[in-house]
């Protein structure tokens, strides 16, 4: 489920400490607000949305990935997340 | 002895030869497979592209290295739609993230209208990216100052327009061209407004190292056939402009002899 919403904090269903599984992470990904599975590297984020690493570029709270990093860079709670490519352009 | 023809050698930015003087985009086809034939038909070796949002709800083919093997074409990241230092900044560096090269063409715009650059901005930002190890050639307008103060901050070219960008207005004012080529050291490359093929080649008369166009291309009804034109209009500017052009007046001068003429 996603909403287009960038404004405002970025929050998660929280849980207390010691109540069975972690929470879902929400980050922000392209402007839109999306659940992810806690733990889930952005390496496992691309995969699960068909994007080739090496086709695109990931920044992380305005940070730029290095694409070895990927697959051990996890996508916490509250990231705001942009992927990006090259279009056409003049 | 023999006229002495001045050779011309390669495009040289950074260091780093191209063979063709005419560089081109990939924004507004109406197809891939026409942009891809344009492109090739031009002869250009350097092309532009636009960084921008995956989006995640289309075809996973639309990034432009689908289409284009950066092994043929050198990829050129831009920063178009940029409106502060800051943001074309950013862009640059998500350009270089792509991790083909670090070069960008620098476009910090101050009008959405006009599309005409910031010089303020576009100066802020080509002196951090130049900072930053990019090459850097920057989009500017006609203005000598601005275009001598990019070189200063380690511009690899300067990129003056011709007019604003997809207007196809052709070189409204080849007097600052001429002037901008005439006091750089760094290669002057007119990009932006050029609309058909005699303003490619009035743009390379002036002197200029090089051209870079879209517009003229992606919107020509024809685009490979207008890429074909646009590639033996930018050799012939080039070559009139080294074989020295005549001076011209306002008077007319006989071709044909005074003398000899019957009573």
């Amino acid at each position: 489920m996603t909403t287009s919403d960038d404004s405002g904090p970025v929050t998660g269903p929280g849980g207390a400490a010691g109540d069975g599984p972690p929470a879902a992470a929400t980050i922000v990904l392209n402007g839109e607000r999306r659940a992810v599975e806690p733990g889930l590297s952005v390496a496992e984020l691309l995969h699960g949305l068909g994007l080739d690493p090496g086709m695109v570029v990931v920044e992380r709270n305005r940070e730029i990935l290095a694409r070895g990093d990927l697959a051990d860079t996890p996508a916490e709670d509250g990231d705001r997340f942009e992927l990006v490519h090259f279009v056409g352009g003049g | 002895m023999g006229s002495a023809t001045r050779a011309d050698g390669p495009l040289l930015i950074g260091g780093r030869p191209f063979a063709s003087r005419l560089i081109v985009g990939t924004g507004k086809y109406r197809s891939n497979a026409e942009m891809v034939s344009a492109i090739r038909a031009s002869g250009a070796e350097m092309v532009t592209v636009a960084v921008r949002r995956v989006d995640l709800d289309r075809t996973k083919e639309e990034g432009i290295l689908h289409h284009l093997d950066p092994a043929e074409f050198f990829l050129l990241p831009n920063t178009a739609g940029c409106y502060t230092a800051a943001d074309a900044i950013r862009y640059a560096r998500l350009g270089r993230a792509a991790g083909l090269n670090d070069w960008v063409k620098l476009e910090v715009i101050g009008d959405e209208r006009t599309l005409l650059p910031d010089t303020g901005a576009t100066l802020e930002a080509a002196r951090e990216l130049v900072a930053d190890d990019f090459h850097v050639l920057a989009y500017t307008n006609d203005d000598l100052i601005a275009a001598l103060r990019l070189e200063d901050a380690g511009c690899a070219a300067v990129m003056p327009l011709a007019s604003p960008i997809g207007s196809g207005l052709g070189l409204v004012n080849p007097y600052y061209i001429r002037e901008i080529k005439r006091r750089l050291a760094v290669p002057v490359i007119v990009d932006a407004g050029v609309g058909t093929a005699s303003d490619a080649c009035l743009t390379m008369e002036q002197g200029v190292d090089g051209v870079l166009m879209n517009t003229a291309l992606a919107a020509a009804e024809d685009p490979v056939g207008m890429a074909r034109a646009m590639r033996l209009a930018v050799r012939a500017g080039r070559e009139a402009y080294l074989a020295g052009r005549m001076a011209s007046r306002e008077i007319a001068v006989p071709s044909s002899p005074s003398a000899g003429m019957l009573e």
